[in-house]
């Protein structure tokens, strides 16, 4: 039943097969995240509370939800590595750490940004954004420690466990959070009290969302094969890629 | 009697006699920790200013703060000196599960410093005049909480303890993990304050509690087993 996967165990396939995939995903992210985004920005009406500041949703909510779906993927990654003893799953839990670092880091900096005008404050300790946070937190430590280690294999051993680690703690975390903010103040700001989309904003709200998911799969698949160039600089058919590749600069600076 | 028909219980009574005795020959070890926790406690009131009613509300989070960072500056010798005498590659190799050998060092480490910080803490309580109701709260969830503290600072010792600067890197590991069990402790301590039942707190750091103390170990042996490679 799995036998057609097989052949991606090998990294020179898994190399090759990404880099297929890199042009069809580099175009469509294209498309969909410049449609999605003129929609959402120029065109797509005003929220009659908000005005023009709810635009930013359309960057904040992608990038918070996939900021905990780059985290639950790099758990996969990091189980399967774990079991299985798949290398080339630590060198996609690694494309994917910094990726979703930024993304959280996006989510928090745009909220905030929304905050401003809203709430009339930066930060508020509401229980999403604390949880928010703290995500940004645990991926830090899954890369610091990734690059405390010199040998790229233990590195990702390292880091497989402590992601696994923190996906388990993560909805206690989040769970712990939301209980500590009840206790602590009576009343939390009303989040986007909207029970549904319209759907002349729901439609470029869609656009944004699949853009930034092509966006994070083009960004990943590109870390992915500088992560196994990394991982098998000794190799002889990296070393053949590399001798072809400076010949080729070599032609056209002649 | 040979090591490799030791039974689970004499190898877990053998690790934890080995780490509680070199532990009372450093005995350093067992009070500069327990030092910080005291002085960290007495910067608060000096920065913040002696107001009692201030302070008795601020108590409970100050302790408990107080007593993670002692936790995490006493997690390096859990594993450190072990490994860089190589015993710990011993006990990796030997034949009992590394769950129970991890266990004992565990254990060992919370009755060298969470031990002592509990026994304290009343007395820095009083110094910050928390609420008199909340004292039982206090000492139960130091008693609940704190093996907790052991069990998952052990996860990250065992992540870094092959290298060479991994001081720093263990807070950030460490810390956010902590989290829940400073919310969930501080706020028993303050409905407790309130003359309110405080049990479901107490049940949820308990759960917190067997939950580490089922999966942690578990983490560590895979940890120990990538750092000593």
């Amino acid at each position: 039943m799995w036998k057609w996967l097989h052949p991606y165990a090998n990294p020179e396939v898994s190399y090759h097969f990404a880099g297929k995939l890199l042009p069809w995903l580099s175009a469509l992210a294209a498309l969909f995240l410049s449609i999605g985004i003129v929609w959402a920005l120029a065109f797509a009406p005003a929220d009659y509370q908000q005005g023009d500041s709810f635009r930013i949703f359309y960057i904040h909510v992608p990038a918070a939800s996939l900021s905990m779906g780059i985290y639950f993927g790099m758990a996969v990654a990091a189980f399967t590595s774990l079991v299985w003893q798949f290398k080339l799953a630590d060198a996609s839990a690694a494309a994917l750490a910094p990726v979703g670092a930024t993304f959280t880091a996006i989510a928090l900096i745009t909220g905030a940004a929304w905050g401003k005008p809203m709430w009339g404050t930066w930060w508020i300790w509401d229980a999403r954004l604390t949880s928010e946070l703290i995500l940004l937190f645990l991926y830090l430590g899954v890369i610091a420690l990734h690059s405390a280690f010199e040998d790229k294999n233990l590195a990702g051993k390292a880091a497989g466990i402590l992601t696994l680690v923190g996906v388990i703690n993560l909805p206690i975390i989040k769970y712990s959070v939301e209980w500590w903010n009840t206790l602590h103040q009576g009343s939390t700001v009303s989040k986007l009290g909207k029970p549904s989309m319209s759907a002349d904003m729901l439609w470029p709200f869609l656009f944004c969302f699949v853009g930034f998911i092509l966006l994070v799969s083009v960004i990943v698949c590109i870390r992915f094969r500088s992560e196994i160039l990394a991982r098998n600089s000794i190799r002889p058919w990296v070393r053949t890629l590399v001798s072809k590749h400076i010949k080729e600069e070599n032609n056209n600076a002649v | 009697m040979s090591v490799a028909n030791l039974s689970y219980r004499a190898a877990f009574s053998l690790v934890l006699k080995r780490d509680l005795t070199i532990a009372m020959r450093h005995k350093d070890d067992i009070i500069n920790p327990l030092l910080f926790f005291v002085i960290v406690v007495t910067l608060f009131p000096l920065g913040i200013g002696p107001e009692a009613q201030t302070l008795s509300r601020i108590a409970p989070g100050i302790i408990w703060v107080a007593a993670l960072l002692s936790t995490l500056l006493s997690l390096d010798r859990l594993f450190k000196s072990d490994h860089s005498d190589g015993s710990l590659e011993q006990m990796l190799l030997s034949p009992q599960p590394v769950f129970i050998l991890v266990l004992a060092k565990i254990l060992a480490h919370w009755i060298i410093t969470g031990l002592p910080l509990i026994l304290i803490a009343p007395l820095l309580a009083v110094l910050l005049h928390l609420n008199e109701q909340s004292y039982s709260a206090l000492i139960l969830t130091l008693l609940l909480g704190t093996p907790v503290l052991s069990l998952l600072g052990a996860i990250g010792v065992a992540l870094t303890v092959g290298i060479k600067k991994g001081g720093v890197l263990l807070s950030l590991l460490v810390l956010p993990l902590y989290i829940p069990v400073l919310i969930f402790a501080t706020s028993a301590i303050d409905t407790a304050a309130l003359g309110l039942p405080y049990s479901g707190q107490l049940a949820i750091i308990a759960a917190l509690f067997f939950g580490s103390l089922t999966l942690a170990p578990f983490a560590v042996g895979a940890a120990l087993k990538v750092s000593t490679n």
